[in-house]
């Protein structure tokens, strides 16, 4: 019989906390930066031109439909070889992490976009708006509000997508559990409060996200 | 676009529309449709639906791009077809800021009250100072009866309600012509009135209009011209009381028995 010995993991409280400090920021910046590469999608796939249609398109599917572990890799031992272009593990993995949030936020952003009744911009236009105005105006304020909770979710999965940057040894909170389970011996215990560190995050977060669906939802 | 041209034209219509074609796909909408307004006159459209009233109405304020024909409307006028480059959007825009639109389902914005409905032409377009753009929104409102619905989202107001708002978020704009599109179609039986009292009273103060409706006993009591469309020609042309009370085409008879031609118009229960 397993004897567990969650005691021992004390002593590595200070690990576990830098890791988890590397996590949360590490989400962040991929938040941040995958919303800014979702609108350039976003708005590239609704382009009138043909061709940034095409362009976005295909950035967009080649990293909604590539594993983010496979993207992880080829971004750090491929695009070396391939551009020329030396990167951190750190850059790396942010930048892979991004385009791929990014992907998905980008659907979201343009379904939210295409949601809103068209009469809305024809309102907007036979006021004498431009499409330019009648989109910040009109459209993206009532777009933004049924996108919230769809972004919240994609950034929940983007926390958790942070786990697998440890393959490039960004030392986050599962690549620093990695050095604790090997000290240890006591890999069960290890990743058993790292689950646990990561429930504690985004379940009040998930609460958070539902509390505000059910607000949007009434504001309809 | 062509020429967005200032001639300063001596033929008194408001309105004039030459040649004007479109097609969407295969199926041809407007075939060659040519049509005056003088200033301060109102010109009802009438027809069954998918006769291209509505079409013709939105290629007035370029909602719809003609593939063929010129619109012109105060000095301002544009040309369509084969050599014609299409108008850019500034150049669109600031043409469209001149004619104001009602459209059957409101199309209000949700996000506003109903205030802001109204002021946000004034401040994004004119380039209104708020002050004044609220100022200008608050006595339209007045005008249409709803002074006292100002802080309301249209989300509360009533579908008579609504519409007038939105007349009065076009008026804001000080437009030199208004175009109704089926403006009292969407509406419960008991609001029609209130909304056909406004649109009344706005003709008898000279606005310019082009109104696509159903109310022929509106038609022939507002309307001084009548124009009968049916498969994207003009069937039928004159004087509203003449087409309506004595029509000359079997078919323009045909379409007005499905109508009460004359009668008192619904009335205005909420009238301000």
């Amino acid at each position: 019989m397993y004897q567990w010995d969650f005691g021992i993991l004390w002593s590595y409280r200070w690990l576990f906390l830098n890791g988890l400090g590397v996590t949360v920021g590490f989400t962040v910046v991929i938040v941040v930066l995958g919303l800014v590469f979702g609108l350039f999608g976003a708005f590239g796939t609704l382009s009138r031109f043909r061709a940034v249609r095409l362009i976005a398109l295909t950035f967009i599917e080649a990293f909604r439909c590539t594993p983010i572990l496979v993207q992880l890799i080829w971004f750090y031992y491929a695009l070396p070889i391939l551009a020329g272009v030396e990167m951190t593990p750190i850059t790396a993995s942010a930048l892979a992490l991004s385009l791929y949030g990014g992907s998905f936020y980008s659907e979201i952003i343009r379904g939210g976009i295409v949601s809103i009744d068209s009469g809305q911009s024809e309102a907007g236009a036979a006021l004498g708006m431009t499409p330019g105005q009648a989109m910040r105006r009109i459209v993206l304020p009532q777009a933004i509000k049924r996108m919230i909770p769809a972004l919240m979710n994609q950034s929940i999965i983007q926390f958790k997508n942070t786990s697998l940057v440890s393959v490039l040894a960004v030392p986050d909170l599962v690549y620093q559990s990695q050095v604790a389970a090997h000290d240890s011996y006591r890999p069960l215990e290890t990743y058993t409060a790292v689950a646990v560190a990561y429930a504690a995050i985004l379940i009040p977060l998930t609460i958070l996200v539902r509390r505000g669906e059910k607000r949007m939802a009434v504001g309809e | 676009m062509s020429e967005a041209s200032n001639n300063t034209s001596k033929n008194t219509s408001k309105i004039e529309i030459r040649g004007l074609r479109k097609s969407f796909g295969s199926n041809e909408v407007l075939k060659t449709i040519s049509l005056d307004v003088a200033k301060g006159g109102v010109v009802a459209l009438i027809g069954p639906s998918g006769s291209g009233k509505s079409t013709l109405l939105r290629c007035i304020n370029l909602l719809v791009t003609p593939d063929g024909g010129s619109v012109r409307v105060g000095d301002t006028r544009f040309a369509f077809g084969a050599g014609t480059k299409l108008p850019n959007v500034k150049t669109l825009a600031k043409f469209r800021a001149t004619t104001g639109m009602v459209f059957q389902h409101f199309n209000l914005f949700p996000h506003m009250t109903a205030l802001q409905n109204v002021m946000e032409g004034p401040i994004t377009v004119r380039r209104m100072a708020r002050a004044d753009a609220e100022t200008l929104a608050r006595a339209q409102l007045a005008k249409v009866g709803l002074a006292e619905k100002a802080d309301q989202y249209p989300a509360t107001l009533s579908g008579g309600q609504k519409q007038r708002v939105a007349i009065a978020r076009a008026l804001a704009m000080e437009p030199d012509v208004m175009l109704f599109d089926e403006a009292t179609s969407a509406l419960d039986p008991e609001l029609v009135g209130e909304v056909l009292a406004v649109m009344q009273r706005l003709a008898s103060e000279g606005m310019t209009m082009v109104i696509v409706t159903h109310e022929i006993a509106f038609a022939r009591e507002v309307a001084d011209r009548l124009i009968f469309m049916r498969d994207g020609i003009v069937v039928e042309e004159g004087p509203a009381r003449q087409v309506i009370d004595n029509p000359q085409e079997a078919a323009t008879r045909a379409f007005l028995s499905h109508f009460h031609r004359t009668g008192a118009l619904p009335p205005a229960n909420a009238a301000p």
